[in-house]
Parts: C-alpha cells; sequence; structure tokens
C-alpha cells in the first residue's frame, strides 16, 4: 500500500540531531549521525538488526546517552535537562516500544490511565474514561477494556501500546519496530493505524523498522542506517534506487525471503 | 584466543569492586529518593498489602511449626533433668531473640526477594520500566523505593506475629503434656524476657527487611539477558539474602550481647 500524501512542514523541526555517536564498549554503533525531522512527517529509520536504530530513539528520549553530538528535540537540548524538565518533556513524546512493553500486572485500562492519573492530577475519573474510550476506539480495541494484557494478541498489544502513547495528546512518536514479530495482516493493520495517528494527531514521528513493507507504507521520507551511519535518504524509490550493493543486497533479501 | 589466569582473575576481582559500587550507588539513590517528594503512598500500600497480608498463610504454618516441634524436641533433654516446668521460658528466649526474626526473614527472602527480583527482572527485559520512564514516571521511586519500604515495615511486623504464633503452637504442646495453663505458660514465658530482647528482635527484623528489599530490587532492576537474567535474579535474590541475613544475625547479637 502506498503512503497518504501529508502535509509536512519543512521549516519546523520537531527533532535535530548533530554529529551523534555512541559506543557500547569497542562496538561502535553510531557513527556522526545527522537528523531532522520535519514537522508532521513519518520519517523511517531503515537498517538490520543491531546496527543501532532503536538506539537512536532511545538517546532522543533520554533514555539512554550519547557519546559526542547534540539531540534537540523540541527546542530543548536532552542531555543538558535536569531530570523534572525531562519528565516534562517526555510527556510530548509517545514511545511505541517493540514488546510494547505493557504492564502485565494491570488490566487495559490500567494501562491507559496510567500515564494520564499520574501526570495529570487535577483530570476528574469522567474525563479520563473519556479519554480512555477515545483512544481505544482509535485503535479499534474497545471491547479490550477489563482484559490483561497476557489475554490480548500479539497486534492487540501493539495497539494497546500506541493507545497508551497517544492518551498523552504527544507532539512525537516514536516507534520501535511496529511490525516486528506480527503476521503480514496485523503488519498491514498496524502501518495503517500509524497513518491514522500522522493525520489525526498531526505527529511527527520517527519508525524504526526494518520491515521494507513497513517503510513503504508508512513513512514520507526514508533514511538507510548502514554500519552507524546514514547512508541514503530520500523517498523509498529514492533509496533503493541505488548502485550500492549493501542496500540491494537489503532490499532482495527482504522482498525475496 | 585463551585467556590467561591472570587476566580471568583480575576480570573477577574488577567484577566484584564494579558491583560494590553499584550497590552503593543504588543505596545512595534509594536515600535520596525516599527523601523527596512525590511520595508513592499508594503504590507503597499496595505494596505492603502483597508483602504483609500475602505472606500470612505462609508465615502462620511455618511459625506455628515452629513453636510445635521446638517445644516438643527441647522437652526430653529438660524432662532427663527434671526441668520441663523451665519449656515455656526456654522456649520464649528461643523464639522471641533468635527464632521469630531469623525464620521470618529467610521465610520472606524465599517468597518476597525472589518475586520482587523476578517482577521487577522481567519489567526490566521487557522494557515496562523504559515504558514507565518515558511517560513520566520515576520507576526508580514507583517500584524500588516502594518495594524497599515496604519490606523494611512489614518484615518486623511479620516477625512479631510469628513469634505470637510460634509460642500459641508451644503452648499447645505444653497443654497437652503439663497441663499448664494459658496465664501460667504466658508469665512464664515472659518471665525471662526483656525490653532489650524485643527491641533487639525488631531492630533485626528490619534489618533483615531492608536487607531483603534491596537484594531483591537490586537484583531485579539491574537484571539483563532475557528470561535468562529474570531466573538468576530471582535466584540471587534469594540466595544472597539468606547469606546477608544469616551475617546481620551473627553481627546483632554480638552487638546485643555487648550490650547486655
Amino acid at each position: 500500500m502506498e503512503k497518504p500524501i501529508a502535509p509536512v512542514d519543512m521549516s519546523e523541526h520537531p527533532i535535530s540531531i548533530k554529529g551523534l555517536r555512541k559506543s557500547f564498549g569497542d562496538l561502535h554503533v553510531l557513527r556522526d549521525i545527522d537528523l531532522e525531522l520535519y514537522k508532521g512527517e513519518n520519517l523511517v529509520v531503515l537498517g538490520r538488526s543491531g546496527t543501532g536504530k532503536s538506539v537512536l530513539i532511545k538517546i532522543v528520549s533520554g533514555l539512554l546517552k550519547q557519546d559526542a553530538g547534540t539531540v534537540n528535540v523540541l527546542g530543548q537540548e536532552v542531555d543538558k535537562l535536569t531530570t523534572k524538565e525531562l519528565q516534562q518533556l517526555r510527556l510530548k513524546i509517545g514511545f511505541s516500544f517493540q514488546n510494547s512493553a505493557l504492564y502485565d500486572s494491570m488490566t487495559v485500562k490500567e494501562n491507559l490511565e496510567f500515564p494520564l492519573v499520574r501526570n495529570a492530577p487535577h483530570v476528574t475519573r469522567k474525563e479520563i474514561d473519556h479519554a480512555i474510550e477515545e483512544v481505544l476506539e482509535g485503535v479499534g480495541l474497545s471491547q479490550a477494556l477489563n482484559q490483561m494484557p497476557s489475554e490480548l494478541s500479539g497486534g492487540q498489544r501493539k495497539r494497546i501500546g500506541i493507545a497508551r502513547t497517544l492518551i498523552m495528546r504527544p507532539e512525537i512518536m516514536l516507534y520501535d519496530e511496529p511490525t516486528a514479530g506480527l503476521d503480514p495482516i496485523t503488519c498491514i493493520d498496524i502501518n495503517n493505524l500509524i497513518n491514522e495517528v500522522q493525520e489525526r494527531y498531526n505527529t511527527s514521528s520517527i519508525i524504526i523498522t526494518h520491515d521494507l513493507t513497513c517503510a513503504k507504507s508508512t513513512g514520507d521520507r526514508i533514511m538507510m542506517l548502514l554500519d552507524g551511519r546514514f547512508e541514503k535518504t530520500g523517498t523509498f524509490e529514492e533509496v533503493f534506487n541505488t548502485e550500492d550493493e549493501r542496500i540491494q543486497t537489503f532490499y532482495n533479501y527482504n522482498f525475496t525471503s | 584466543m585463551k585467556k590467561s589466569g591472570k587476566y580471568i582473575i583480575s576480570k573477577k576481582i574488577d567484577g566484584v569492586f564494579t558491583t560494590l559500587y553499584d550497590v552503593y550507588r543504588f543505596l545512595l539513590r534509594f536515600f535520596k529518593e525516599v527523601l523527596f517528594p512525590p511520595y508513592e503512598f499508594k503504590e507503597l500500600v499496595k505494596q505492603c498489602y502483597d508483602i504483609g497480608y500475602k505472606s500470612l498463610p505462609l508465615i502462620t504454618l511455618t511459625g506455628f511449626i515452629t513453636g510445635l516441634v521446638f517445644t516438643k524436641q527441647s522437652r526430653p533433654s529438660l524432662a532427663e533433668f527434671g526441668a520441663a516446668s523451665w519449656l515455656p521460658s526456654l522456649v520464649s528466649i528461643a523464639i522471641i531473640r533468635a527464632l521469630a526474626p531469623l525464620v521470618t526473614a529467610l521465610i520472606a527472602a524465599g517468597k518476597v526477594g525472589s518475586q520482587i527480583g523476578a517482577e521487577l527482572g522481567s519489567m526490566k527485559v521487557t522494557e515496562q520500566i523504559d515504558a514507565m520512564e518515558v511517560s513520566g514516571t520515576n520507576p526508580f521511586k514507583f517500584l524500588v523505593v516502594t518495594r524497599m519500604i515496604a519490606t523494611t515495615f512489614m518484615i518486623p511486623i511479620l516477625a512479631i506475629y510469628t513469634g505470637v504464633v510460634a509460642l500459641a503452637g508451644s503452648f499447645i504442646n505444653v497443654t497437652q503434656n503439663e497441663q499448664t495453663s494459658f496465664s501460667s505458660f504466658v508469665e512464664s514465658s515472659l518471665q525471662n524476657i526483656s525490653f532489650l530482647d524485643l527491641f533487639s528482635s525488631v531492630i533485626k527484623a528490619t534489618l533483615f527487611g531492608f536487607t531483603i528489599g534491596a537484594v531483591g530490587c537490586y537484583q531485579g532492576y539491574n537484571s539483563s539477558k532475557g528470561t535468562e537474567g529474570v531466573g538468576k535474579a530471582a535466584n540471587s535474590a534469594v540466595v544472597v539474602s539468606m547469606f546477608l541475613i544469616f551475617i546481620e544475625e551473627i553481627l546483632v547479637v554480638q552487638v546485643v550481647n555487648a550490650i547486655r
């Protein structure tokens, strides 16, 4: 499925990264990464497993610290923020984890209300219930309200994970491998949901994936990460219309295996 | 490449010191976080309920059997010297000074410590702790501080309860064999118990509770390597807690004896 054209404002950059480097011991994961996310766009970071894609968005959300370079999110340098400032900034960022990261001991309802109850203490019960109803409807899972995460399928867990981030109305969405481990039909559903979220909530998103179908269906722009560096940037066709053997191998492996 | 013995030993020593430094930082963070708001009262109450109330059946059974069996096993030796009437006094000293806090702590290390280690470990490897952090909640305060306070508060309460239940078990055995009334059992039980005995017992149980919480939380919060890491965290939470509990028992007994 082709990606519908989204209204992207190229003059605004909710996320701006310059000269980012990150190593784990002797392993240099990210080397001199530059990235600018435009307002309202879905930016897909493509690459093989273990190339540091997830590390990149963990640095953006302040879960990891970079070794060098600057990471500017909504006008603030993430590594220079105090704990409280970082906590405030995180409320504007939605993070959809690879394994959904739903709290096992809580029901779907408790999972969804958790960020709202804790960060907006003056919100009434009625407002919380309304917000839960709205996001659940948005992800098409109104019937799952009182279920435990263990009772949900992989695709449903992904949807609830996305709903939990949407309840805080984030300006930025970070998706970590949104289609990993899902069957092809559910993958299409999740890809559609990512596009719906972009359209309905006007979010700017970074989508980390190694799934080319997901990249093609959701990305306004694609950045190809190879050996810790962005080797190619552009639309899906621009990135894969190349002589670079590594990119061709990646393409062929995805679509022929 | 084969690593030399010297290299392996130096790596091990390095690992020990790194762990000690991590534990120091973990405890320092706990004391920092515990003092400053926001306070997680709701979660603390939930943890106290889970750790305290839900441990009651196991603690009741263990305490009761400990008192009953200890009395039964001690009787022949005392009876040999015609001192069976000293039984309530002997048993109560053993229970209040040593058995109640120790048995409670060992049971709690197995039940509560492993549960905390496994729960936090599983939350860590499934990124639930990261999810909590990015949703604007301090996971250390919400998960670690509440559990450590809950174990520190609840283990002494459970130890007092264990003491009472163990004495009840002892009473049943004594009354069956010596036809002693409840009031005289209580009187002879408390005859040789001083305030220092009770106080040191509660202090000991508090220390044990803090240890169980700290070890369980540290192992769980720092676990890695997927499901293997979760199992390791739960296992280490029990083994390390029990080891430390015995060390603390020896140290506290030395201090109390010096005071006495």
